[in-house]
C-alpha cells in the first residue's frame, strides 16, 4: 500500500485549472522529489496531502487523495489530526516569535501534551534528529530569531518532527539557504528516510539526484513523468522532461 | 488511523475552538444587531415624519411643528464652507508629506501632529474655534467661524486620505514620467494626481458625513438655537441639523411635543450618512473596476 | 532664463506645499496657545463670584479665606470665627436679601440709594458678621474690610471635590469629580467595547469567510459614520428609559447609559485597528502553526494575537481616547451630576459634557469661562498623552521588526 497516493486529482483556483488529473503514489521510507518549472503546481500538489489548500478561498478539488489508504478529503476527517500525521517544512524558515524551546514544543502543546518532562525529552530528541542540538542546547530560552537562516530551517524541521508525524512534506526547504546549511539538510533527509515518507520539492537537479529515490516531473499542472530518480535523469521518456533536466528551460 | 474521526482524540482543543468561534460569531452578530436596532429605530420612527413641509418649512410653535429647512440649509453651508477650507490645504499637505518630505524627524513630526490633530476631541475644536475665530478674529458666531472650525476638524482626514491614495500608486509611474523629462510637480500634477483622485474624492465624501454630523465644534462658533430665516452672508449665524436635534431632544420648550421633529431630524442625519457611505462604496467599486480594466 | 523661471516655479510650489504641510502643526500649536492662555488665566483669579464682595467688621482679624472656607461658612458647616483663624465668636452670615431684617424698607430709599450707607453701618456694628453683596453697593468710606480670597491653585483645581462654578458667594472649582466622571464612563465604555470589538475583529479577520467579511465591513463603517448626537438621541429615548426600568432607578441618565453608548461608538475604532493589525500577521506564521496540527483557534490565540498585540493595545488606547473626548452623546445620557461616581447607576458628568453645557452661559473672560478652558486643557493633555503613546507603541513595533 502507498503511504501517499492521489487518484485523478484536479485542483482549481477559481477558474484556473492548476492540477490536471494527477495519479501517483509514494511509498514509506522513500524520498520522492518533485521537480518542474515554477508555477507548474508542485507546491499546490504537495499541499493537498496535508490539506493546506483549504486555507485558500475559491479552491475546488476533484479526485481522491489518500494517506495510508484513507481518503483525506472525506467529511469525517479531522484536518488538524491529519496534519499531526503529515508534517510540513516550508520554503522560507518560519519560526514563531518564541524561544527555541517553545518553537519545538509548540506542536506538542497544541496537541494536548502537558507532561513537562515528556515535552523536554521530545524537544531534545527532535533537535538532535535535526542536527541542531549541539548548536542550541545552551540557549534554548533565546528567541528563535537569533538563529541563522540555516539553523532556523533546521529548527523548523525539528518542530515538525517533534509531534512524530509519519510523513514529511518539504517545499524547497533549502532554496533560501547557503551551501553548508543545504548540505546539512540533505544529510538530514537521508537519515530521516528510515522512519518517514518524504516528499521534497526542489529546483535543484543535483539536489534531487542526491537525496531522492524517485522523481516526479510536473509541467503546467500535469504529471509528465514519474520514476526512479536515476532513470528520470539518465533516460527520460518524455522530451519535456529531458529538456528540463538538461537545463534547456525552466 | 489516528487522523480519521476519533471523537475522543484532542477533544478539548476542538471544544475550545467551537466554543470560541461560536462566541465570536455571536458577538459579531451582536455588533450588527446594534447597528440594525439603532438604524431601524430611527428610520421607522423618522420616516413617517418626513414630508415636503418638514423639509421646506421653517420651524413653528416652539419647534414642535413646521419643518427643519433652515437647519438643512445651515448644515449645507457648513459642509461646503469647511470643505472649501479643508480640501485644498489637506490635499496639498498630503502631497507634501508623501511626495516631498524626506524621511526623517520633520516628516515624522508632521505626521505626529496630524495624528494629534485627528485625536483632538471635537469639543476642544469648539473651544479653539471660539477663542480664535469668534473672538480673536472677531468673526462672531458665524458661518465663517463654524466652517473654519469644522474645516480644521476635517483636515487630518483629508490629509490621510490623500497620503494613502498617493502611497498606493506604484513608483514606476513617477519614475516613468521623470524619465521623460517631466519635472517633479508636472509628474504629480499630470500623472500622479489623476490616478489618486478617485480615492481622494472618496475620502472627501466620507468626511462630508463626518462634518455634517458634528455638534460640539459648532456649539459656540455658529449654531443658532432658533433662527427661522436663511443666512444672507458668511457672517450670519445658522441653525444646523445636529445641533437642532440636540436642542429639541433635550432643551426645547416642549420636549414631548417636539419628539416627532426630533425623529425626523435624526432620520435626515442618518440618511446623509447612509447616502455618503453608499456613494463612497459605489465610487470605490466603480473606479476600482475602471482601473482594473485599463 | 526660461529654465530659471521653471526652477523658480518648482520651488514656489514646493514652498506652498510645505506651508500646507505645516498647517496641522500650526493648528496644534495655536490650540495649545489659546487653550492654555485662557485656561491658565484661571489661576490668577479670585474665586469670589462675579461682581460681588465679601466683607467683615474692621475688628475682625481674618483677612483672607479660601473659596472652600467661604462655602463652608455659608453652608453653616463652619460656625465660629476661630475655625478660620479668628476670634472665638460665632459667625453671623449676611446676604443682601437679609437687609430688611435690620432696616425697614423706607430707610433704604425708594431706589435703594441709601443701601451702601446702611450696609456700611451694619457691618461696622456687627463684629461677628460676614457679608456678601454686589460690589456696586460698596460705599467709598465703607466701615469694614473686604476679605481677600486666595487665588485658585492648581492643587485645589485638580484636587477639589466640588464643581459649583456659579455658586455665590464663592465659586467652587474642583474638577476631580469631572475627571473621575470622564475616566469612569470611559472605563465602562472600554469594558464593553473591548471584548465586543476584539471578538468582531477576530471574527472578521480570521474566521469569517469573504462573504460575511464583506457585509461586516460596511456595517462597521456605518457605525463609525453615525453622528454622536444621533447616538445621544437614541440613548436618550431608548437606553435611558430602559435602564431606569430594569434597575428600578429614579432616573435612567447614568454612567451606565454613557458607557454603553460610548462603548458602541468606540467599536468601529477598535474593530478596524485590531483587524488591520491582525492582518499583518505573516501567512507563513499561521501556516506553520496549522501545519503542526493546531486548530484555527489555537493559531489565533497562540500566534495571531501575540503577533498583533501592539496593534491591539493601540486599538484599546484609541478607543479610550475616543470615549474620553466624546461630547454630545455623553451630555445627553449621563445626567450630568458633578459628583464623584461610586457606581455605574449614578448620574455623572464628564469634562467634555461640562464644557458643552456651560460655556454658553459663562461670561467671556470671567472665571467660569477660564475654568472651562482649563478643562479643555486637561482634555487636550489627556488625548495628547494617548496619541503620543500610540505613536510610541507603533514606533517600537517597527523597531522590533
Ligand atoms: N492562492 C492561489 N490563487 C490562485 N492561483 C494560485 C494560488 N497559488 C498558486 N496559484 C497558481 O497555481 C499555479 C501553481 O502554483 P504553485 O503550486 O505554487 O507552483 P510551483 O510550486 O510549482 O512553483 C501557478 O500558476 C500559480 O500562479
Ligand atoms: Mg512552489
Amino acid at each position: 500500500m502507498y503511504s501517499l497516493e492521489s487518484k485523478d486529482l484536479h485542483l482549481y483556483y477559481g477558474d484556473f485549472h492548476a492540477l490536471k488529473g494527477i495519479t501517483m503514489g509514494m511509498k514509506k521510507n522513500e524520498v520522492t522529489a518533485f521537480i518542474g518549472p515554477s508555477g507548474c503546481g508542485k507546491s499546490t500538489y504537495l499541499r493537498c496531502f496535508n490539506r493546506m489548500n483549504d486555507l485558500i478561498d475559491n479552491v475546488r478539488i476533484d479526485g481522491e487523495v489518500l494517506v495510508d489508504g484513507v481518503d483525506i478529503y472525506q467529511k469525517s476527517i479531522l484536518v488538524d489530526d491529519l496534519r499531526t500525521h503529515v508534517g510540513m517544512v516550508f520554503q522560507k524558515p518560519n519560526p514563531f516569535p518564541k524561544s527555541i524551546f517553545e518553537n519545538v514544543a509548540y506542536g506538542l502543546r497544541v496537541n494536548g501534551t502537558k507532561d513537562k518532562n515528556l515535552i523536554a525529552e521530545r524537544v531534545e530528541t527532535s533537535l538532535k534528529q535535526a542536527a541542531l542540538w549541539d548548536e542550541v542546547k545552551d540557549k534554548l530560552k533565546k528567541s528563535a530569531f537569533e538563529l541563522s537562516g540555516g539553523q532556523q530551517q533546521r529548527l523548523c524541521i525539528a518542530r515538525a518532527l517533534a509531534i512524530e508525524p509519519s510523513v514529511l512534506l518539504m517545499d524547497e526547504p533549502a532554496s533560501a539557504l547557503d551551501p553548508i546549511s543545504t548540505a546539512k539538510i540533505e544529510e538530514l533527509i537521508y537519515q530521516l528516510k528510515e522512519n518517514y515518507t518524504i516528499i521534497i520539492v526542489t529546483h535543484n537537479m543535483q539536489q534531487a539526484g542526491r537525496v531522492s529515490d524517485n522523481t516526479a516531473f510536473f509541467y503546467m499542472g500535469e504529471l509528465v513523468e514519474y520514476g526512479k530518480t536515476k532513470n528520470i535523469f539518465t533516460s527520460p521518456k518524455d522530451t519535456r522532461t529531458q529538456n528540463y533536466v538538461t537545463g534547456r528551460f525552466g | 488511523m489516528s487522523f480519521t474521526s476519533n471523537p475522543n482524540l484532542n477533544k478539548s482543543k476542538r471544544f475550545w475552538q467551537a466554543f470560541a468561534f461560536n462566541s465570536f460569531r455571536l458577538l459579531s452578530f451582536l455588533v450588527v444587531a446594534i447597528l440594525v436596532v439603532i438604524l431601524g429605530f430611527i428610520i421607522i420612527n423618522g420616516i413617517s415624519v418626513i414630508s415636503w413641509e418638514f423639509l421646506t418649512e421653517m420651524p413653528r410653535e416652539g419647534m414642535t411643528k413646521g419643518g427643519i429647512f433652515p437647519a438643512i440649509v445651515g448644515t449645507l453651508w457648513l459642509v461646503v464652507g469647511s470643505l472649501l477650507f479643508a480640501c485644498p490645504i489637506g490635499i496639498l499637505s498630503g502631497i507634501y508629506i508623501n511626495e516631498y518630505a524626506k524621511d526623517g524627524w520633520l516628516k515624522r513630526f508632521i505626521k505626529l501632529m496630524t495624528n494629534n490633530l485627528a485625536g483632538v476631541p471635537s469639543i476642544v475644536f469648539g473651544l479653539f474655534g471660539m477663542a480664535l475665530f469668534v473672538n480673536k478674529f472677531g468673526f462672531g458666531d458665524s458661518i465663517l467661524a463654524g466652517s473654519l472650525t469644522l474645516g480644521l476638524l476635517a483636515l487630518p482626514v483629508v490629509i490621510r486620505t490623500t497620503e494613502e491614495a498617493l502611497k498606493a500608486i506604484d513608483d514606476s509611474f513617477r519614475i516613468g514620467s521623470l524619465a521623460l523629462g517631466a519635472s517633479k510637480w508636472q509628474t504629480i500634477w499630470k500623472v500622479i494626481l489623476p490616478i489618486a483622485l478617485p480615492n481622494i474624492i472618496t475620502g472627501i465624501i466620507l468626511s462630508v458625513g463626518r462634518v455634517s454630523g458634528e455638534t460640539a465644534p459648532i456649539l459656540f462658533t455658529v449654531a443658532a438655537y432658533f433662527l427661522p430665516k436663511l443666512p444672507t452672508s458668511i457672517f450670519d449665524q445658522v441653525m444646523a441639523l445636529p445641533y437642532h436635534l440636540y436642542v429639541i431632544s433635550t432643551s426645547g420648550t416642549n420636549i414631548e411635543a417636539s419628539r416627532a421633529m426630533a425623529y425626523g431630524t435624526a432620520f435626515i442625519l442618518i440618511l446623509i450618512v447612509l447616502l455618503v457611505n453608499l456613494l463612497a462604496n459605489w465610487l470605490r467599486r466603480y473606479f476600482g473596476r475602471k482601473v482594473k480594466m485599463n | 532664463m526660461k529654465r530659471y523661471f521653471h526652477n523658480f516655479g518648482e520651488r514656489l510650489i514646493e514652498g506652498i506645499l510645505a506651508l500646507s504641510g505645516a498647517v496641522t502643526s500650526l493648528t496644534v500649536l495655536l490650540i495649545v496657545v489659546f487653550l492654555f492662555k485662557e485656561g491658565l488665566g484661571l489661576f490668577s483669579q479670585h474665586p469670589v463670584s462675579e461682581g460681588g464682595v465679601i466683607v467683615v467688621n474692621n475688628q475682625n482679624p481674618v483677612k483672607e479665606l479660601s473659596a472652600k472656607q467661604i462655602k463652608e461658612i455659608y453652608d453653616q458647616n463652619i460656625t465660629n470665627w476661630k475655625e478660620v483663624g479668628g476670634k472665638n465668636q460665632p459667625i453671623k452670615i449676611f446676604r443682601l436679601e437679609d437687609i430688611t431684617d435690620y432696616y425697614p424698607e423706607e430707610q433704604l430709599g425708594a431706589n435703594f440709594e441709601y443701601l451702601p450707607q446702611r450696609l456700611s453701618e451694619l457691618v461696622s456694628k456687627q463684629p461677628e458678621i460676614i457679608a456678601y453683596f454686589p460690589e456696586q453697593y460698596l460705599s467709598k468710606n465703607f466701615q469694614g474690610h473686604p476679605i481677600e480670597l486666595e487665588n485658585i491653585t492648581l492643587g485645589s483645581f485638580l484636587g477639589g471635590k466640588e464643581w459649583y462654578p456659579t455658586i455665590q458667594p464663592a465659586v467652587q472649582m474642583g474638577v476631580l469629580p469631572l475627571i473621575l466622571g470622564t475616566l469612569w464612563v470611559s472605563f465602562g465604555a472600554i469594558l464593553i467595547a473591548l471584548p465586543l470589538g476584539l471578538a468582531a475583529a477576530i471574527y472578521t479577520a480570521e474566521i469569517a469567510d469573504n462573504k460575511v467579511r464583506n457585509t461586516l465591513k460596511p456595517v462597521i463603517e456605518l457605525l463609525a459614520g453615525i453622528p454622536s448626537v444621533v447616538y445621544g438621541f437614541f440613548g436618550l429615548v431608548v437606553l435611558v428609559p430602559l435602564i431606569q426600568k430594569v434597575f428600578g432607578l429614579p432616573v435612567g441618565e447614568t454612567a451606565l447609559a454613557g458607557s454603553i453608548i460610548l462603548g458602541i461608538m468606540a467599536l468601529p475604532t477598535i474593530i478596524s485597528v485590531t483587524d488591520d493589525a491582525m492582518r499583518t500577521t505573516p501567512r507563513a506564521m499561521k501556516e506553520a502553526s496549522l501545519a503542526l496540527g493546531a486548530t484555527k483557534w489555537q493559531t489565533i490565540y497562540k500566534v495571531v494575537i501575540p503577533y498583533s498585540i501592539s496593534g491591539i493595545s493601540t486599538a484599546a488606547i484609541l478607543g479610550i481616547g475616543r470615549a474620553i473626548g466624546e461630547t454630545m452623546a455623553v451630555l445627553m445620557v449621563t445626567g450630568n451630576a458633578s459628583v464623584i461616581p461610586h457606581t455605574f447607576l449614578e448620574p455623572v458628568r464628564t469634562i467634555p459634557a461640562t464644557i458643552a453645557a456651560e460655556l454658553g452661559e459663562a461670561p467671556q473672560g470671567g472665571i467660569h469661562f477660564q475654568a472651562l478652558f482649563a478643562l479643555g486643557c486637561i482634555l487636550f493633555l489627556m488625548t495628547l498623552i494617548i496619541n503620543v503613546s500610540v505613536d510610541m507603541v507603533s514606533a517600537k513595533k517597527k523597531a522590533n521588526r
